[in-house]
């Protein structure tokens, strides 16, 4: 009965893999990496070279820019679904416009409906309070829309990707891909912004307790509004640099990353209930993903058995998290 | 065989994790009997009626009806055993019409069409949906619901709280008839002329454990009292004592002037000031407005009638912010309220400074090191275990609840139980806390649940009942025996003197 | 009384809206007939079932996102067994696909109950898995289905008694939608579980004091939900002769009309009508978007702005309600 917390070394053995779970969920991720890796290498020898790991990391990069859209917003407790629309959107405005404009106007204008979407969301959670997913997925359904409009509008001039974005995207310099340029110091300021602004603690605070921090005098719908519209920012860049990965236009392109990069934050560590979680692990979630596709390339599984596995994952770790959570 | 009891409950308990909040309860229930169950706030009445009901399992205990255990574990098998509540807050579904409604309790709809009549509701529409009819008459409807299966035992919460007089009226009447036809009834009230008027006997629980049954006969309440509150009033004076000295003479000047405040209909009309320098008790029992007083002040409700004013100028608070930026700063009794459990201390007392748009940049690590850091060593916050909050102590907890307004130095205080659930070492601290900061010239609005800390503490205390302030008792007089007292609707002059209420009591077992 | 008048007043107005849309669409190209009715109702049949699914589990105080994808997988597993197989063989097929569906509901209904992880993310989980399972029935579209089933959606019922003008305006797909939902909407409406249903929707405290199993109602709506939107599956099946592993756009619809129908997201209000008049009214804007020579594209950008819009509106409606 007196004040003292208590120690781990009290608690029982599962309640203190728990906690060390939740205290260092990187290790056991790493682990998993790790695993993952060396069973591929079981099962297909030789595949473990410089070549295999700078491919890995140059198509983990755009899933893992994607997933952080979804660790920001699954910190306060949302989720991003329309990241695939607005990616696609910078993508294929990037890709016409480049035909007509300076690579640096085309890119400039590429963001512009990216932010737009996260505007839409951003009122639409904050301030209406539609549940994210609906919000999101609602607006996605319009930025199709308005692409397809666009698309018949330029049907005429042609496309063409700035050379800059195809090198970020596919060049490799000393055996890096070139895409770390961007991608470091995005991650960077992502890691920055959870940890050490103001803007970052809020993010947490909410997910964890919306009410306290109504209490503690925050403006939800600021906090939301500045979110959706950074997540749809991030999600403009990464279709910059996805485009110039995959060279080719189209309205379906950065689509079937947004499934992936949702299973990658939660795999990562993020809750999807909101006030826990890291950039660090989504980015080692994005790699043990990318490692799984490869695997299941190799054993030949096909799209709906991931599509599956994928769900399966997302609804497992969720649950899972919510034990942890209820751990007091 | 008329003597077998209906209900025979022993040894009854609940735990939620480690704390407990039933220990050892009991209730014996005759045939024919209206039984009253009475406790002080917190003493465990709620959670006994929801395990006899079956909203929640008991951990220990032996519950017989009519001689027989009953497996009452959901409220379905609780109804089959003849146990039927009517709660506080009524249990029709707002959305079904109260035809519906019976079909969803198996009610039959004849029976409940004469309780109705006799209850006192005259036209009432069956299809009307249950959220279009007035609280107090859905409370009725499901006083009549339960009536018409007949059950060998009603278990009725504060029934007559919230009702005009002339139904409260009816539903007593329509009780005590029902008592005739050997049937019982559980009757939960602050109301001793209630009780009084309608009840047998009393079943008196007192921290989680049944302290005695009393039979109910005229100056009863008296004996009543003193089983709420236990043996261990005169401790009390001797250490009110000490506090009170260090008190400061309350001359500052007005800083909260709250006129004929009105919110919702349980805070009716509450005026008071609080000044600089000073701690004001807030006493009530549950459910008597004061949630929304606090919420009012701290901004985080509208009010619908009245006004308050803050350094003599008017304000309408939208929003929490409004009133922090006032320097109004509310500390929730329930910490869940207020933390979040998954981060930092250092995060949880740093909460405020990031709140506004201005501050969302980067942090300033040293400066908030230093201002967090001092909090922590003011309320000497055990940082053992800092990265998560849950896994503080709730006395530490508490403690981050309070540091975060510290560090954010505001200048008023509203303290909503803020010593719920901790241990007595953390209470201490707190006092001194709430004490020292009345020192600096700050204001604290203080709730409690437990009356002896208001002579600790305070410096007067504002006695709400029913949605009104009806005392307000000048701290040399406010211990617990006259604060029960006014709490519950009592004149202040009472009769007992409190060295007779703290003579110790033989019997604090249960009476066959 | 208000209440239920206001609730009778909405879905009037849907109707009412709904004829103006009509005559709307007469305007705009006076030979719009009983032809085209015919197609609207069978462009709305697989909607309207999405829809009848969405609407029981917002009822009860849920939400199902699985519903489109719960239209593909029982559309391709209906096409693929009978691709090639007896007519006869079809019999069997559709019980089996509905009980699929119902089983499939339960299941999402059974996760909900026990891993207590919200509505919104174990159907999100169990969209992609459900996704993922129709890829692997049939990984393109592809199929078949059997001639007697594709014929109880194409044609009018013929009503010997009536002028073939009159019959005209009566497509057997309306009839089936009608019977379908009726089925199963009115016993159920009638039921205890009906009932329980609304109440774990309007209250989960109240329902469960007042002796609702709360777990088992909260599986058995999104079973019948799965039960529906099996029946959508068919009728995307009866209605294209294949199945497509790809979901529709169907989700979003589903709440849009769900919400617009009068059913509040959160639960325990509205009926059935309500959302299926609404999906009619939806259907036909966008018919008349068409009919004014709109480029279908923008169509899309104008019916997404309104389920948007209906949405936000329903959730602001929901957040004065429980703020009051």
């Amino acid at each position: 009965m007196s004040i003292s917390a208590t120690t781990p070394e009290q608690a029982p053995l599962g309640r203190r893999i728990k906690r060390f779970m939740s205290d260092y969920p990187l290790v056991p991720l790493i682990i998993l990496l790790v695993l993952l890796v060396l069973v591929l290498n079981i099962i297909q020898p030789g595949i473990l070279n410089q070549r295999w790991v700078g491919n890995t990391i140059k198509f983990a990069i755009p899933l893992a820019l994607m997933a952080g859209c979804q660790t920001m917003t699954m910190l306060t407790g949302g989720i991003d679904l329309s990241v695939g629309t607005a990616a696609t959107m910078a993508a294929f405005i990037v890709a016409t416009q480049g035909a007509i404009h300076d690579p640096a106007t085309a890119m400039l204008m590429a963001l512009v409906p990216a932010l737009c979407i996260g505007f839409v969301n951003g009122i639409g959670v904050g301030v209406f309070r539609v549940h994210p997913l609906i919000m999101t997925l609602g607006t996605s359904l319009i930025g199709v829309g308005c692409l397809q409009v666009y698309q018949r509008t330029v049907i005429a001039s042609g496309a063409k990707v700035p050379d800059f974005l195809i090198w970020l995207g596919t060049g490799v310099t000393w055996g890096f891909p070139n895409a770390l340029l961007l991608f470091i110091p995005v991650a960077a300021l992502l890691i920055f912004i959870q940890k050490r602004t103001g803007f970052g603690r809020l993010l947490y605070a909410i997910g964890d307790n919306e009410r306290a921090t109504r209490l503690a005098g925050v403006k939800y719908w600021q906090v939301i509004l500045a979110l959706y519209m950074f997540s749809s920012l991030l999600a403009g860049v990464m279709g910059l640099l996805y485009m110039g990965l995959i060279r080719a236009p189209s309205l379906s392109l950065a689509e079937p990353l947004v499934l992936t990069s949702v299973a990658a934050a939660v795999i990562g560590g993020t809750s999807i209930f909101g006030g826990r979680g890291s950039y660090t692990g989504t980015i080692v979630g994005a790699l043990i993903l990318q490692v799984m596709i490869t695997l299941l390339t190799v054993l030949q599984m096909p799209e709906g058995a991931r599509r599956m596995l994928f769900g399966a994952i997302i609804l497992a770790v969720t649950a899972a998290y919510l034990r942890i959570i209820d751990d007091k | 065989m008329a003597t077998e009891p209906l209900l025979d409950a022993t040894g009854v308990a609940k735990r939620y994790g480690a704390v407990a909040a039933l220990k050892n309860a009991s209730l014996t229930l005759r045939p024919g009997e209206v039984h009253a169950l009475m406790g002080a706030n917190g003493a465990g009445k709620s959670t006994l009626v929801k395990i006899l009901t079956g909203a929640i399992p008991a951990n220990a205990g032996r519950i017989l009806v009519r001689g027989q255990e009953r497996d009452i574990r959901s409220p379905a098998k609780a109804r089959q055993a003849g146990l039927v509540p009517v709660y506080q807050e009524p249990s029709l579904i707002p959305d079904l019409d109260v035809l519906s409604n019976l079909r969803l309790t198996q009610t039959p709809v004849e029976p409940f069409r004469h309780w109705i009549k006799e209850l006192g509701v005259p036209d009432l529409d069956l299809r009307d949906l249950a959220r279009d009819v007035p609280l107090a008459i859905q409370r009725v409807l499901d006083l009549a619901r339960a009536l018409a299966v007949e059950p060998d035992v009603m278990l009725l919460d504060e029934m007559t709280a919230a009702l005009p007089a002339n139904l409260a009226e009816r539903v007593l009447d329509v009780v005590k008839r029902q008592s005739q036809t050997g049937r019982s009834v559980i009757f939960i009230s602050h109301r001793f002329v209630e009780i009084a008027a309608l009840c047998d006997r009393a079943t008196v629980l007192r921290d989680g454990a049944t302290v005695g049954v009393v039979d109910i006969e005229p100056g009863i309440e008296e004996k009543i009292v003193e089983l709420m509150l236990g043996a261990k009033v005169e401790k009390q004076r001797v250490a009110q004592k000490k506090a009170t000295e260090g008190a400061a003479p309350v001359d500052g000047s007005t800083r909260i002037a709250v006129r004929n405040l009105k919110v919702g209909t349980k805070l009716q009309d509450v005026s008071f000031d609080l000044k600089d320098g000073e701690v004001a008790g807030v006493v009530a029992l549950e459910g008597q407005g004061q949630d929304e007083l606090f919420a009012a002040l701290a901004g985080s409700i509208r009010p619908d009638g009245g006004t308050i004013e803050v350094d003599g100028k008017a304000v309408r608070f939208t929003h929490p912010v409004d009133a922090i930026e006032k320097g109004i700063a509310y500390v929730p009794g329930d910490r869940s309220e207020a933390l979040a459990m998954q981060q930092s201390v250092r995060e949880n007392i740093a909460l405020p400074f990031s709140a506004a748009f201005r501050n969302w940049g980067p942090i300033a690590k040293r400066r908030e090191d230093a201002t967090v850091q001092s909090a922590i060593e003011r309320l000497q916050i055990d940082t053992r275990a800092q990265r998560e909050v849950q896994r503080l102590s709730g006395g530490n907890q508490q403690k981050v609840t309070i540091a975060r307004w510290i560090a954010a130095d505001a200048r008023t205080l509203l303290c909503f139980d803020p010593t719920r659930g901790i241990d007595v070492g953390t209470k201490q601290e707190i006092y001194k806390l709430l004490r020292q900061l009345a020192g600096q010239g700050k204001s604290v609005l203080f709730y409690t649940s437990e009356l002896e800390e208001v002579q600790l503490v305070c410096d007067r205390a504002i006695v709400i009942f029913g949605g009104k302030v009806v005392d307000v008792l000048p701290v040399e007089i406010a211990d617990e025996p006259a604060l029960t007292r006014a709490a519950y609707g009592l004149p202040r002059d009472a009769k007992a003197d409190v060295g007779i209420l703290a003579e110790p009591h033989a019997a604090p077992e249960a009476q066959p | 009384m208000m209440r239920i008048l206001r609730q009778q007043g909405w879905i009037a107005g849907l109707l009412v809206l709904f004829v103006l849309l009509f005559i709307a669409a007469r305007v705009i190209q006076p030979s719009y007939g009983a032809g085209d009715f015919g197609s609207l109702v069978s462009a709305v049949l697989p909607f309207a079932f999405a829809v009848a699914a969405q609407t029981v589990v917002v009822i009860a105080g849920g939400i199902d996102l699985s519903v489109a994808a719960m239209m593909a997988v029982t559309s391709v597993t209906a096409a693929a067994l009978m691709a090639g197989a007896s007519e006869e063989f079809a019999l069997l097929v559709v019980p089996f696909v509905l009980l699929m569906g119902f089983a499939l509901g339960a299941l999402n209904g059974i996760l909900i109950v026990v891993t207590r992880v919200p509505d919104i993310v174990v159907t999100l989980a169990t969209l992609f898995m459900l996704q993922g399972a129709a890829l692997l029935i049939l990984p393109a579209p592809g199929g078949g289905s059997a001639d007697w089933l594709r014929s109880l959606i194409f044609g009018t019922v013929p009503l010997p008694v009536l002028p073939a003008a009159v019959t005209a305006w009566f497509p057997k797909a309306l009839l089936l939608l009608v019977v379908l939902l009726c089925i199963v909407w009115i016993p159920l409406k009638r039921s205890r579980l009906g009932l329980s249903i609304y109440a774990i929707g309007s209250n989960e405290l109240a329902a469960f004091r007042s002796g609702v199993p709360v777990a088992r109602t909260k599986i058995l709506a999104y079973a019948i939900g799965g039960l529906f939107g099996a029946m959508g599956g068919l009728s995307l099946t009866m209605s294209t002769g294949i199945g497509a592993p790809i979901p529709g756009p169907y989700l979003m619809a589903s709440v849009a009309a769900v919400v617009l129908g009068g059913v509040v997201l959160g639960g325990g209000k509205g009926g059935l009508l309500g959302p299926i008049i609404a999906v009619f009214v939806l259907r036909l804007a966008r018919t008349v978007l068409t009919l004014l020579a709109i480029d279908p594209n923008v169509t899309a950008i104008v019916e997404g702005t309104i389920l948007v819009a209906v949405v936000m509106f329903g959730a602001f409606i929901a957040m004065r309600s429980r703020q009051s």
